[in-house]
């Protein structure tokens, strides 16, 4: 372990602390600690696959939040047909079938819009994911069956062999576990031939095509994963909270997920988790002191564009990383 | 088929088109010339309902309030410049929306802590709330013809400006090539402060032009913003025609939708299948649209010719 670099031991430290801290407060009797703590965790594995994309890929989604919320949906409706009847050909508690869903469905998803927005590129792309995130936010509020914009309450959560997800300590694991993989699947992707592929086109997409890369087909293929992922965290998103709305996919969700990318240091592989865990202290705190939080938390997110690069991990870098 | 009501809805559908423009050319305007990325017009057009719904309460007259509300409102879009745009030109669109979110929740706190949360409803004046028949049977509200009369108005006033004006050849020039105009000793500084707060302006007036009929909401804001940016795609970044013609599309499209495709469904589904549908599908049209034309144009239908 000679050769790790500073933010490398940050990283390791920091999900050692995540691994430990929630499951010593909630044994404690600090459950409230342990909520805090899912939904880091699982928001962090939503921001690590928008990194993939914006950090590494240079394609800068606004739309990531409608993932969330087909995942999530992927559990909440399946689980409402089989309670209350109908839909017979996906009504079941089954959380396979839930899971097979979200990635199913999150990853059709990011094939279509992302066949269309990647014939763009800059701001045409931002604008675009986000027109169809919003689309997505807005098919699901005119969606009557489940009650629209006021959403839906998950009476029972997936059923998966062998983890009860109705057990915080068990959901966490899964979620935790799952964190960790969706950064390895990153760092690996990202040092592959394919992630550098991925990388040459974000510096220098011509002279990537000139070299004779197809690189429409290498981002498209890294949407799809980064699209599959996410759906993935609404999955989780969907087990945890038992109530899904549409306003999980407002494009202002997907706003939060690109400040905390950018917060805690883009194409980093703990950046995303330091940034959603700020992210989540910042809402619990500002929020427990006004009602008018998004007002310093706003000032916030214009200082950091203005004054800091490279996000919360560029302060920690050590020399010559 | 009842054509009279198909009439009264495409005359519906120009009405919100050319709100849509209002909204629509202010960003286009400041994205075309200044090369930015502004989230926060969506809230410049909720402020702008909000300033103008509490000077028609505190003055009780309509027109005076939108004429006050409007340098107000330009205040407003240049207070945003000079203290949050004019920094960030220099940096990437991703810096430009992540900067332009963070004033969007300042916006929108703000009027929440100044309206407070439920919003305002505005009097119609008795000379708005009539309705005009235009023949047998179709009728429309003053107010939608108003909007209507002001987005075309506007629409002209804009080509005037920018093409036949020294200010707009300024703007030309300075959009092209910003380091010759200000050689030549024009303020570029000031120049793109006054592009701002004409695109505030504008967005404000579109605000103030609805409030009557909507109410001035804190929501408001963030739900035109994306049908804004849809169009500007669609019609192709920083081109005004552009702009013009998708928001006439997009809103004849919309409210078309929403009120026919049941009756269009139910010719090919079950009744049960159509009422389920159509709302759905009505909710999607206008970014299946955007997919389409993007498929076919990637830069919308009028792109904007390379910067030099």
């Amino acid at each position: 372990m000679k050769n790790m670099t500073k933010t490398g031991w940050i990283t390791v430290i920091g999900m050692v602390m995540l691994a430990i801290l929630p499951p010593y407060f909630l044994l404690n009797g600090h459950a409230f600690y342990m909520d805090l703590a899912l939904r880091l965790v699982i928001l962090g594995i939503a921001a690590v696959s928008l990194n993939l994309l914006l950090g590494h890929g240079g394609m800068v989604s606004f739309g990531h939040a409608a993932f969330i919320g087909l995942g999530a949906y992927a559990v909440g409706i399946p689980s409402y047909h089989a309670t209350w009847g109908g839909f017979d050909l996906i009504a079941s508690y089954n959380g396979l079938l839930h899971l097979a869903l979200a990635i199913g469905v999150s990853a059709l998803f990011a094939l279509i819009t992302g066949a269309i927005s990647l014939r763009t590129k800059g701001v045409y792309f931002l604008m675009i994911t986000m027109a169809f995130g919003q689309m997505a936010f807005f098919l699901f509020q005119s969606l009557d069956v489940y009650n629209g914009d006021d959403g839906l309450t998950i009476d029972v959560r997936s059923e998966l062999p062998f983890i009860n997800l109705d057990s915080p300590m068990q959901l966490y694991g899964l979620s935790y576990v799952s964190l960790v993989i969706a950064m390895l699947m990153v760092k690996i992707i990202v040092n592959s031939r394919f992630g550098m592929v991925l990388q040459g086109a974000k510096d220098n997409n011509e002279r990537m095509v000139t070299l004779g890369y197809n690189t429409y087909f290498y981002r498209l293929t890294a949407y799809v994963i980064s699209g599959a992922m996410c759906g993935y965290a609404g999955f989780l998103l969907g087990n945890f909270t038992t109530f899904i709305s549409p306003d999980m996919m407002h494009w202002t969700r997907s706003g939060e997920l690109m400040f905390m990318v950018i917060l805690g240091g883009a194409s980093t592989a703990l950046g995303p988790i330091l940034g959603s865990s700020v992210f989540i202290l910042m809402e619990e705190v500002l929020s427990s002191f006004t009602i008018f939080w998004h007002l310093p938390f706003g000032l916030m997110l214009i200082g950091l564009v203005l004054f800091v690069r490279g996000g919360l991990m560029g302060l920690f870098k050590g020399k010559g990383e | 088929m009842d054509y009279t009501l198909l009439f009264m809805q495409v005359l519906n559908g120009l009405q919100l088109g050319l709100l849509l423009f209002l909204v629509a050319s202010g960003l286009t305007l400041v994205f075309g010339i200044l090369d930015f990325v502004n989230l926060a017009h969506g809230s410049v057009y909720m402020i702008g309902a909000f300033i103008c719904a509490s000077l028609t309460l505190f003055l009780g007259n309509f027109l005076l309030a939108i004429l006050i509300a409007l340098p107000l409102t330009g205040l407003v879009g240049y207070a945003i410049e000079v203290l949050v745009a004019r920094r960030l030109y220099d940096k990437d669109h991703l810096d430009h929306v992540l900067g332009t979110f963070g004033l969007v929740l300042v916006l929108d706190t703000l009027a929440h802590i100044v309206w407070g949360p439920a919003g305002i409803t505005v009097p119609l004046p008795a000379w708005l709330d009539g309705q005009v028949e235009l023949f047998d049977g179709a009728v429309i509200p003053v107010l939608r013809l108003l909007i209507i009369g002001t987005g075309l108005a506007v629409a002209g006033g804009l080509v005037w400006l920018v093409n036949y004006t020294r200010l707009g050849m300024l703007i030309r020039a300075g959009a092209s090539n910003r380091t010759m105009v200000s050689a030549l000793g024009i303020d570029i500084q000031m120049l793109f402060a006054l592009v701002f707060a004409l695109g505030a302006m504008l967005a404000g007036l579109a605000g103030m032009l609805i409030s009557p009929l909507t109410g001035a909401s804190i929501e408001m804001g963030g739900q035109i913003i994306i049908t804004a940016f849809v169009v500007i795609i669609i019609g192709g970044i920083g081109s005004m025609k552009g702009a013009f013609i998708a928001a006439v599309i997009i809103g004849l499209i919309d409210t078309l939708g929403r009120s026919f495709l049941d009756t269009l469904f139910v010719l090919f589904m079950s009744e049960n299948a159509a009422e389920t549908a159509a709302p759905a599908v009505s909710a999607m049209m206008i970014y299946i649209l955007m997919a389409i034309i993007l498929a076919v144009k990637p830069q919308g239908l009028f792109p904007p010719k390379a910067r030099g």
